[in-house]
């Protein structure tokens, strides 16, 4: 199966394929029209948001009971169940709060700049729908600070709800500064209270004392985008598609060695395979694919025939994480492009804790040794060492997900290591990488 | 009625210092760089008056003894 995908461009013009494939839901509108959809084309399809709880009133129990029944889990990357997060929210005395999480600063994902390029008024529903569930007057979307352009069109999608009258909470744009881990939902959140979007780890957490000190949740776009659908077509609907265990579709974003690289919707399930075929199939033989992320897992050719569900996943020792699938060619060195990701999230750390600040630089630097085939036992096993020493050390997840990187690479690669230990580099160390990475530079502010 | 406690190390307020290492070497060691690593966040009852003591010493205040909701 061969379907064609949305080109990967964030500003959302280009022309979609002609019909469009089955599985698509929140891009449904991209594939009709081709182009963005204006607050009027919006409104002409979707209707406005049903939102049933006037300001002022009691939380709207229906929509939690709905988003629960229909089973629709954060598509951020954790994969956390929404309706827990609603209730937690919306059970305390003080007004709630609502932050769109639109950062993605994972630096492979594409996911919900395309989404808030082709359909914002999806997402900004959901969030003013979830604002009705946990009783918020107040939502604010958050947005890396180096893409202008998409802060003017959600600045400019902003201005049309404000025209139109049709929201009852307030909502506000913020442009914040850009770094791995200033996405993390107690970073948005400091940052929001005038401090540094540095994470803050907890408790209290944000459910609790976020935002102005009042209850605050946190969500990514997307999952956001199928709540304001779940609320219109309820939870039966939204499990028609996906499996039984991980119900409804989700975005993913295809890079690497395929021939259409680019965001599409696939139900949850969908075997990895499928999905790299939709996005005009590899280009060449494929040794492996990085999945979630950066803060991901390898996982070796021969698991592609696994459905993209955590639950299939688990036992490889991966998630969906973020809905990243990078193809990486066999003639790539996965050692080499590994401690080019390691060095990026190194850099990256907001060098608050000590096992992070001073472990992640560690572990990447052994793991460039590694992969320039100038290791021995000794080494490698200092690297494991280090390596399961990061989880569950930080004040946030940043130092796992770099355990999760370099600890899969160990293992998908076995085989690999234990050339570059016996003879040393491979010739396609010296080629040019192949995985994009941004420049393993600290942040320049975090305000 | 005994109460599960469970150690907890602010990340962001530790800075290595290691004294929690020194009193309490059942449950607590330290990485190369100084940083401690929990070999077990459970306090078992005969360490907790000894848990006790490395959290009120800790300079950073870094060391808490969380009560588990049952």
């Amino acid at each position: 199966m061969n379907r064609p995908v949305p080109p990967l461009r964030p500003d959302g013009h280009g022309a979609p394929p002609p019909g469009g494939p089955g599985d698509v839901r929140l891009l449904a509108d991209w594939y009709a029209t081709g182009r963005p959809a204006t607050l009027a084309d919006h409104l002409e399809r979707h209707g406005p948001p049903p939102v049933t709880a006037a300001d002022g009133s009691p939380p709207s129990v229906p929509l939690v009971e709905a988003v629960e029944a229909a089973g629709l889990t954060g598509r951020g990357g954790a994969g956390f169940p929404t309706a827990r997060k609603l209730r937690a929210v919306a059970g305390r005395r003080r007004r709630a709060v609502v932050v769109v999480n639109a950062m993605e600063s994972e630096p492979a994902s594409r996911k919900d700049q395309f989404l808030l390029a082709v359909a914002p008024h999806l997402v900004l529903d959901g969030a003013v729908l979830a604002a009705s569930a946990v009783g918020a007057d107040t939502v604010h979307v958050c947005l890396p600070r180096d893409r202008p352009a998409q802060y003017r069109r959600m600045d400019a999608a902003l201005d049309e709800r404000r025209r139109a009258r049709l929201d009852r909470v307030r909502l506000l744009a913020h442009a914040l500064p850009h770094t791995y881990v200033s996405s993390e939902s107690t970073a948005l959140v400091h940052w929001l209270n005038g401090g540094p979007a540095r994470p803050q780890g907890g408790p209290p957490g944000n459910r609790e004392r976020g935002v102005d000190r009042r209850p605050t949740l946190v969500s990514n776009a997307e999952t956001l985008a199928h709540l304001a659908l779940i609320a219109r077509h309820g939870p039966g609907w939204f499990r028609r598609l996906g499996t039984g265990d991980e119900p409804g579709t989700l975005l993913v974003t295809v890079a690497g060695a395929v021939a259409d690289p680019g965001v599409l919707e696939a139900a949850s399930g969908t075997p990895l395979a499928t999905l790299l075929g939709r996005a005009g199939g590899p280009t060449e033989p494929l040794g492996a694919v990085l999945l979630g992320g950066f803060a991901g897992t390898w996982l070796r050719a021969e698991h592609l025939h696994t459905p993209l569900t955590r639950r299939d996943l688990a036992p490889l020792g991966a998630a969906p994480g973020a809905g990243v699938l990078v193809a990486l060619p066999r003639s790539a060195c996965a050692l080499t492009e590994t401690a080019r990701l390691l060095g990026y999230l190194a850099a990256q750390s907001a060098r608050q804790c000590g096992p992070c600040r001073l472990g992640l630089p560690a572990v990447a630097e052994d793991f460039t040794v590694l992969a320039t085939g100038r290791a021995d036992q000794v080494l490698l096993s200092r690297l494991r060492h280090r390596t399961a020493l990061l989880p569950d050390r930080g004040a946030c997840r940043h130092p796992d997900g770099a355990a999760r990187l370099a600890a899969s690479a160990l293992d998908a690669f076995a085989e690999d290591v234990g050339h570059h230990l016996a003879h040393g580099p491979c010739p396609a160390a010296r080629r040019p990488p192949r995985i994009p990475v941004p420049p393993a530079t600290p942040p320049e502010t975090w305000r | 009625m005994t109460r599960i406690r469970n150690l907890r190390v602010d990340r962001l307020a530790c800075t290595g210092r290691g004294l929690c290492a020194e009193l309490l070497p059942e449950l607590i060691g330290l990485d190369e760089w100084g940083y401690p690593v929990l070999k077990d966040r459970t306090v078992p009852a005969h360490l907790r008056a000894h848990a006790r003591r490395a959290v009120t010493a800790c300079p950073r205040l870094a060391l808490h003894l969380d009560r588990v909701r049952p």
